[in-house]
């Protein structure tokens, strides 16, 4: 099997393996540490059952994480990986990926790590178009801290830090996202396992930075907090589901599968809005639209407060020039038909200027 | 009309003017031809922090001193033999250094009102006559360069702005006749810099000869000097900076551990240069990524090392301060790791542009933990390009991150340097592991074959350094603590405490690889060592040379080594009665040497952003062979040579 035959483009140069793979295979020797009942298990379960789906050597492929209660994942997986400190994680694959073509670089981030600490790593990331996949849990709260508000939490957050209630206003991922140009933004959530796997294979298969924002509950600090896009009865007018092709369209659904409301351009903002699932100007999702702006118009749909209602999928594919590919190419030309590194280093150190004493 | 020709051994000359008047160019192109002609030099390029500050005052002065002679020398010089100032700023800011009866050539355009009271003159310094006048305490020479430039270029039909730029090239041109320099260097480079701008190229070749020719003719120089070139060890030589000998040494340093160069970094004065340097060199597999701040630049670099290159960070000591966290991670997962430190005056912003020895303790100790980091400092600029093998060699073999402490002095100080022969460099192995390395035996017996990533080498005790993309190694590593051997999470108390110790025994083996000292003890009679690190090796060797001259014995040594020490450091020290350490900093190495070995060592200490001035260090080590060998105890006399010097403690 060629790189070009996989279905995942954004992984060409990274080797591929013919023989079948298992999700055990992916499993380290490594008891896994988190509360009972957090949402990080089911990420876990997910990622290891869907690596093996991608066909590549298992030793190519990094996994490299924060500090916080998430960036312990790569420990339970048996691949490569580093665990570094807070915040760095995006700065320290993108050396990995610049350095090495062959390398399916992964990064496992929280809302306090990339957000606040790591704020400026992600967003430079995201700009240069890195080659990385990154995985952002997102549970709006500092957990392994115990309980302090985060850059996510919604305005008033009652914490220990903010007996009185938090006056930050939170940042919305996905639009900061959008904002640092990234060139594939998307929104899974954690207990939604067909969805989760299908928005890590997109990603994946994306070459450049792809940042996936996974709402994930954490069920000692902030429980509930995603309640209404998981509980049977509100997630029909909670989520509104982004699929590139189809008309984005929510709420209960009629007897020919319609939801009854639906996402149409709002002439008097210059943004969307919600109107009737009938209405003729429902947008059709374009998440390969090259100009961003009806999809940061989508993300500002997302509550800043407690979630009501929020886009959830692929909000924006597109493709742009990867940083390491071009660091990589501006190499591969320098070096071209020069192969005695010794003698161009001698030609080098002695430069145009020289005497010779005798 | 022949002049007379008159021999001297040396001469120091500074050219100052201000910041856009191309004093660092002038300066630049005297010391290639110096050069080239085949004398010992040494140069000291001195500007302000702003780009253009405003003109005309005090602190817009930017000069070069070149200090060129028939022997071999150790610094660019305490003070110039020749001012050339070309503005009345450039003389005010520079007239302090001038000893009376040196020279002093004075650009007379800008002497105007206007400039006078800028650069805070009540009248014309040049027009002044009698007692205390520079008329008659200098060897004074006032010329019109800039009028006698726009004159000699006007066929160009230059802008007067465009035409009076080429002054510097007059002076440099003037200069060069004077001290007899080969002229054709300078000319190739204009032709090469200005090739895209005729008219300019042009009339800066035409101010550079009409200044030869300006010297040759006049009468206001009736001699004319020659400056033989110096005897030096066989060898093919150049001229080099301390940066760029830097910058070729981490390219050297791939080229023979045939790793890929991987530079994560963040511009920062004194340290840009390097980045600027190694990004021309990508034909070596070199990668520079100009990261989004100092965080991430190393950040990045130790991914890369992760990855299987040679992780760079370089930066100066703010730099560091913001790397901190991520040099503790690199000890903690024991990979390798080089960390430049091109030093600056501090603390905070401090004194960009100029120079300190004041991060040592920083490297040293300016992690959380017990985070032991190897520390290497080059002594002059061109060993700026071994010490950077050196760095290479230790982080690869010992997998660790290593700091290197350049200064501003050496970054932008230039000497002759011996090109090495590239076949007589040091090879580096990286030596990948490529296999497992553990036998484990499960509880029903059955064994299998395991990598383990914190299993140590037992000379070195360096981990082995699996890099992804090897199967069967896969692991993974961390800033938290490690279990002994396996490298899993472990919060085990003896375990940390053994992890601990072995990390710094790690270090601390270094020195096992390290040669002797050399001793400088030429009698082997002294009683008095001078000991150093770093930029001061030109100084306290040019002190010492005094000492000798003057019929006193003292020994000098020098570290390239600042952690581990040399083995042989603690018994060298006992051999002598006192032993003092020059430092631009308030007692830095003289706090770890009495900390290791309980020597009472006296301190020279100087913070002012300069290099040690080699006659002032020359008196304090007078002062102390005196009291050392007289009744005065050594501790006494450390009071009495750094009297006035050191600040509060």
């Amino acid at each position: 099997m060629t790189t070009q035959e996989l279905p995942f483009p954004g992984l060409a140069g990274v080797p591929t393996n013919d023989d079948p793979q298992n999700r055990k295979e992916y499993t380290s020797d490594q008891e896994v540490r988190w509360c009972p009942g957090c949402g990080d298990y089911a990420v876990l379960a997910a990622v290891q059952g869907f690596l093996p789906e991608l066909g590549l050597r298992r030793e190519n492929i990094v996994f490299v994480s924060g500090i916080g209660c998430s960036s312990r994942f790569p420990y339970y997986l048996d691949t490569y990986g580093m665990h570094s400190i807070h915040g760095r994680a995006p700065a320290i694959a993108t050396g990995i990926a610049t350095a090495r073509e062959d390398l399916a670089v992964w990064v496992v981030t929280g809302d306090g790590d990339a957000l606040s600490i790591g704020g400026n790593h992600l967003i430079h990331a995201m700009r240069r178009n890195v080659n990385m996949t990154i995985l952002l849990f997102n549970n709006r709260i500092y957990g392994l801290t115990k309980g302090q508000y985060s850059p996510t939490s919604e305005p008033g957050k009652i914490t220990k830090s903010t007996p009185v209630g938090s006056v930050d206003h939170p940042f919305n991922p996905v639009s900061l996202a959008l904002g640092a140009e990234a060139s594939f933004v998307a929104r899974t959530i954690d207990s939604d396992r067909k969805h989760l796997t299908a928005v890590l294979s997109a990603a994946a298969a994306h070459r450049g930075t792809a940042l996936v924002e996974i709402y994930q509950n954490c069920p000692i600090f902030n429980d509930g907090a995603f309640d209404a896009v998981k509980e049977n009865d509100t997630k029909a007018d909670a989520i509104i589901p982004l699929e590139h092709g189809a008309p984005i369209r929510f709420g209960v659904q009629d007897e020919n599968g319609v939801g009854s409301k639906g996402i149409a351009r709002d002439d008097a903002t210059g943004g969307v809005k919600v109107v009737a699932g009938d209405d003729p100007g429902v947008l059709i999702h374009d998440a390969h639209n090259p100009d961003p702006t009806i999809a940061f118009a989508l993300s500002r749909l997302t509550d800043a407060g407690i979630l009501h209602q929020a886009p959830i999928g692929i909000f924006r594919s597109v493709e742009r020039p990867t940083y390491d590919d071009g660091a990589r190419q501006q190499i591969a030309t320098a070096k071209a038909g020069q192969d005695d590194p010794s003698a161009a280093l001698a030609s080098l150190i002695a430069g145009k200027d020289t005497w010779t004493v005798l | 009309m022949a002049k007379q020709v008159q021999q001297l051994d040396r001469v120091i000359i500074r050219f100052a003017g201000d910041s856009g008047d191309g004093m660092q160019l002038t300066g630049d192109r005297f010391t290639q031809e110096s050069a080239a002609f085949g004398n010992d030099l040494a140069t000291f390029p001195n500007f302000p922090a702003e780009i253009r500050a405003p003109q005309g005052t005090l602190p817009g002065v930017s000069s070069f001193q070149v200090h060129f002679a028939d022997h071999d020398i150790l610094t660019a010089g305490d003070a110039p033999d020749v001012l050339v100032a070309m503005n009345p700023a450039a003389l005010k800011a520079n007239l302090a250094d001038m000893k009376p009866g040196t020279a002093i050539i004075v650009d007379s355009h800008d002497f105007s009102n206007r400039n006078l009271i800028k650069a805070g003159y009540d009248g014309n310094p040049l027009e002044a006559t009698g007692h205390g006048s520079l008329a008659e305490d200098y060897n004074l020479s006032v010329l019109d360069l800039t009028g006698m430039t726009v004159e000699a270029v006007k066929e160009f039909g230059l802008s007067r702005k465009d035409a009076a730029r080429a002054k510097n090239m007059f002076a440099l041109g003037m200069l060069s006749w004077m001290y007899g320099r080969p002229t054709e260097t300078t000319i190739d480079f204009l032709t090469s810099r200005f090739a895209k701008a005729p008219d300019i190229r042009d009339a800066n070749i035409t101010a550079f000869k009409a200044g030869w020719n300006f010297g040759e003719t006049t009468e206001a120089f009736v001699v004319q000097y020659e400056i033989k070139p110096a005897k030096m060890n066989p060898g093919t030589y150049r001229n080099i900076s301390g940066n760029l000998a830097l910058a070729y040494g981490l390219v050297a340093s791939g080229v023979q551990s045939g790793l890929p160069i991987f530079l994560g970094t963040y511009p920062i004065t004194p340290a840009t240069d390097i980045l600027h340097e190694l990004s021309k060199h990508k034909r070596f597999g070199i990668t520079t990524f100009q990261a989004e701040d100092e965080i991430a630049g190393i950040g990045a670099a130790l991914g890369a090392s992760f990855a299987g290159s040679l992780g760079i960070t370089t930066t100066s000591g703010p730099g560091i301060a913001l790397k901190s966290e991520t040099i503790g991670l690199a000890v903690m997962t024991e990979l390798p790791l080089l960390i430049i430190d091109v030093q600056r005056g501090g603390p905070s912003t401090g004194l960009p542009t100029k120079t300190e020895q004041a991060d040592l303790l920083q490297a040293m100790f300016g992690r959380n933990g017990e985070s032991p980091v190897p520390i290497i400092a080059p002594q002059s600029p061109g060993d700026c390009f071994a010490a950077a093998l050196e760095a290479t060699r230790i982080a690869v073999t010992y997998r660790t991150p290593v700091m290197l402490l350049s200064d501003g002095y050496l970054a932008n100080g230039s000497e002759p340097w011996a090109v090495p022969d590239v076949d007589d460099l040091v090879r580096i192995d990286p030596n990948f592991a490529t296999a497992t390395n553990k036998t484990v035996t499960a509880k029903d017996g059955t064994e299998a074959e395991e990598y383990w990533p914190y299993l140590r080498d037992e000379e070195t005790l360096a981990r082995p350094w699996a890099i992804p993309g090897t199967p069967g190694l896969e692991h993974r590593i961390g800033g938290l603590e490690k279990g002994d051997g396996h490298g899993n999470i472990s919060y085990d108390p003896a375990n940390h405490d053994f992890m601990v110790r072995i990390r710094q025994a790690k270090i601390d083996r270094i020195a096992d690889s390290l040669p002797p000292l050399v001793v400088d003890d030429p009698s082997g009679a002294a009683k008095v060592l001078v000991l150093g690190w770093g930029s001061t090796y030109g100084p306290i060797g040019a002190a010492a040379r005094r000492v000798r001259k003057a019929g006193m014995e003292v020994a000098q040594v020098h570290l390239r080594h600042l952690n581990p020490f040399p083995k042989d450091l603690g018994e060298i020290l006992k051999r002598y009665d006192a032993v003092m350490i020059p430092e631009m900093n308030l007692g830095q190495l003289s706090l770890l040497i009495r900390a290791k070995f309980l020597v009472d060592v006296v301190g020279y200490n100087q913070v002012n952003g300069m290099p040690l001035k080699a006659a002032e260090l020359a008196e304090a080590i007078t002062d102390l062979i005196n009291t050392t060998t007289g009744d005065v105890h050594a501790h006494e006399a450390g009071d009495s040579a750094t009297k006035d010097r050191e600040t509060v403690k």
